[in-house]
């Protein structure tokens, strides 16, 4: 465990390091979104029974419990590929699980602060959530999930461009169409039938519902786990592929 | 000198793609030995090393640290040892003892033994009062002897340093030297690749030349050397050098009077010149950037060896 504290301890000084500067570009696009769509589309859109800013704040946790987990990546790879610190942990005797459980939860703990960020601002715009264990294990789930994603990631990138394709490709249509700013039922069915196997629409589903009091489906939750178990094994895979 | 192998490697091939680098390499490091493996440019001593420190795998042969399997019991072969890599690998957003703290905490240390190891080893290399210091903020030198704090403060029994004093000047390349000796000492076994000759004349217990991914040669450095003859007359003739052995300086310099040359040198044999001898290459590349003309950094302050008298003659 000492080995996964090395891991995970060395990504908090870096994010110590930078705390305002990450803090504020925590801050930037749910700022922009909330003033953007929020203000503008405002009290009047009724969405499933509530404001769109209740129904928006939800979404963009999720996003960026996504988003920030899957950051890890980039610092991955900047300490790869141009400081050769990913060799120090390939010689030290730390076996590959413990790397990823290190970088996994520094996923969580970017994903975790992110969300604050995001909760602190709701709050300016009058927006309250319910915090309880439904939405904070929703939230945890799918950082570690991406987390894991982006440890593959960094280990099967050849450098740090095709890291950004990843991330054009990927995440950034995933945030945006993962029933993050609209409700899916809005969408052509068939379309619909699609969005409904992307993870981040069951982790939206379930922070949404938690965060205004609900009990999100069950489903969602055994989906997300079972992923992240998925990504998780796969990760480890990676770690020990990346020998070569 | 050989108790017990520390570091045994058999039979070791590594192809990348159509590269063959390592074409069945042999060795056998007893413990508390300090061994050199020389070879020119892309010989594949990096690749050696990357193999026994479980940055790449092998593919063929095998290799054991202390006895344990670098492939079936990695994480024990790892506990083993510790690395100074030929390039810089530090974390530079972080502080000295960041850096030292991390790997402390790898290699399974308590707070109290890291904070303790860091104090020691910093004072080992000098660096006490850089402790605070973020990595960005030092020289090469000055991250070259954190590389070397940072791979003995475990106290690992094996100790691989690649190219340890590249590029560096010659007065931190003495310190280097010394901690490396102190090292050996305090009974690590070391397993060294240099480029700098003397280097490995001076520190070495036994060398290994490498060539283009093959051991061509192993012995001690002075065994090396007396196979050659203890004198070298090297004749410059426009442009061309050709070196001669000699046992005796009054033999070399009798060759050199009755003969056709722009220039002459009567010098003691050293290490190079055995590496030319035995792998017919003419340099082992890229080396001191004081080359001495005939292509031999020369030896200096050390044992054995040392300049031979210089003379210029002309006919
Ligand atoms: N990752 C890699 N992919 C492809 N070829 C490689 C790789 N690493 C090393 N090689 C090749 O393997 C051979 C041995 O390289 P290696 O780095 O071990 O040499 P070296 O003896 O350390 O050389 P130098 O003195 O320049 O450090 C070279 O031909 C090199 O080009
Ligand atoms: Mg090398």
């Amino acid at each position: 465990m000492n080995g996964s504290f090395a891991v995970y301890y060395r990504e908090m000084v870096i994010l110590k390091r930078k705390i305002f500067k990450q803090i504020a570009s925590m801050a930037v696009s749910p700022l922009l979104y909330l003033a953007a769509f929020g203000f503008a589309m405002g009290r009047d859109f009724d969405m499933d029974g509530m404001t769109y800013m209740q129904f928006l704040v939800p979404g963009l946790v999720a996003m960026a419990s996504m988003t920030q987990a899957f950051s890890i990546a980039s610092e991955i790879n900047i300490s790869r590929f141009y400081w050769h610190i990913f060799e120090e942990f390939q010689s030290a005797p730390l076996a590959n699980v413990q790397y990823v459980i290190g970088e996994v939860a520094a996923a969580i703990t970017r994903a975790l602060l992110a969300v604050s960020v995001i909760m602190v601002l709701a709050l300016c715009f009058g927006v309250t959530l319910s915090i309880n264990l439904y939405f904070v294990g929703a939230i945890v789930i799918n950082a570690a999930l991406f987390g894991s994603v982006a440890v593959i990631c960094a280990m099967l990138v050849k450098s740090h461009a095709d890291q950004s394709l990843v991330t054009s490709f990927i995440i950034t249509p995933m945030a945006f169409l993962g029933g993050t700013f609209f409700p899916l039922d809005r969408m052509p069915g068939a379309v619909q039938a699609i969005l409904k196997l992307l993870p981040l629409t069951h982790a939206a589903k379930a922070i949404r519902t938690s965060a205004h009091g609900g009990v999100p489906p069950l489903f969602s939750y055994a989906l997300l786990l079972v992923l992240f178990g998925v990504f998780f094994s796969i990760a480890i895979i990676c770690v020990n592929k990346a020998r070569n | 000198m050989i108790n017990q192998s520390m570091i045994k490697i058999s039979n070791l091939h590594k192809r990348f793609g159509k590269v063959h680098a390592l074409r069945g390499v042999n060795l056998n490091i007893g413990e508390g030995e300090l061994f050199a493996y020389l070879g020119p440019n892309g010989s594949g001593k990096t690749t050696t090393i990357r193999i026994l420190t479980s940055l790449t795998n092998p593919t063929e042969g095998e290799a054991f640290l202390n006895g344990y399997s670098v492939l079936k019991q990695r994480l024990d072969a790892k506990m083993q040892c510790g690395v100074v890599a030929q390039h810089i690998n530090l974390d530079n957003e972080l502080t000295v003892e960041e850096n030292l703290s991390i790997h402390g905490m790898l290699f399974g240390m308590g707070k109290k033994d890291r904070a303790k190891a860091i104090d020691e080893f910093l004072e080992y290399v000098d660096l006490a009062d850089r402790k605070k210091t973020l990595i960005k903020q030092l020289s090469g030198g000055l991250k070259r002897r954190v590389m070397i704090a940072r791979a003995l403060m475990h106290r690992p029994k094996i100790v691989f340093l690649d190219e340890p004093t590249v590029g560096l000047d010659p007065s931190i390349r003495r310190k280097i030297w010394s901690f490396i000796k102190k090292a050996q000492n305090d009974g690590a076994t070391i397993l060294l690749t240099t480029h700098y000759i003397e280097e490995a004349e001076f520190l070495a217990d036994r060398v290994a030349f490498l060539d283009t991914g093959s051991i061509v040669v192993i012995d001690s450095p002075q065994n090396l050397m007396d196979r050659m003859g203890a004198w070298a007359l090297d004749t410059m003739n426009n442009g061309d050098i050709s070196t001669e052995y000699f046992k005796s300086r009054e033999q070399a310099e009798a060759s050199a009077k009755g003969r056709q040359y722009t220039g002459f040198t009567v010098r003691r044999v050293n290490l190079e010149d055995a590496f030319i001898a035995q792998t017919g290459k003419k340099t082992i590349g890229e080396a001191a950037p004081a080359k001495s003309p005939h292509g031999g950094a020369h030896s200096s302050g050390h044992g054995h060896g040392g300049h031979g008298s210089h003379q210029k003659g002309g006919h």
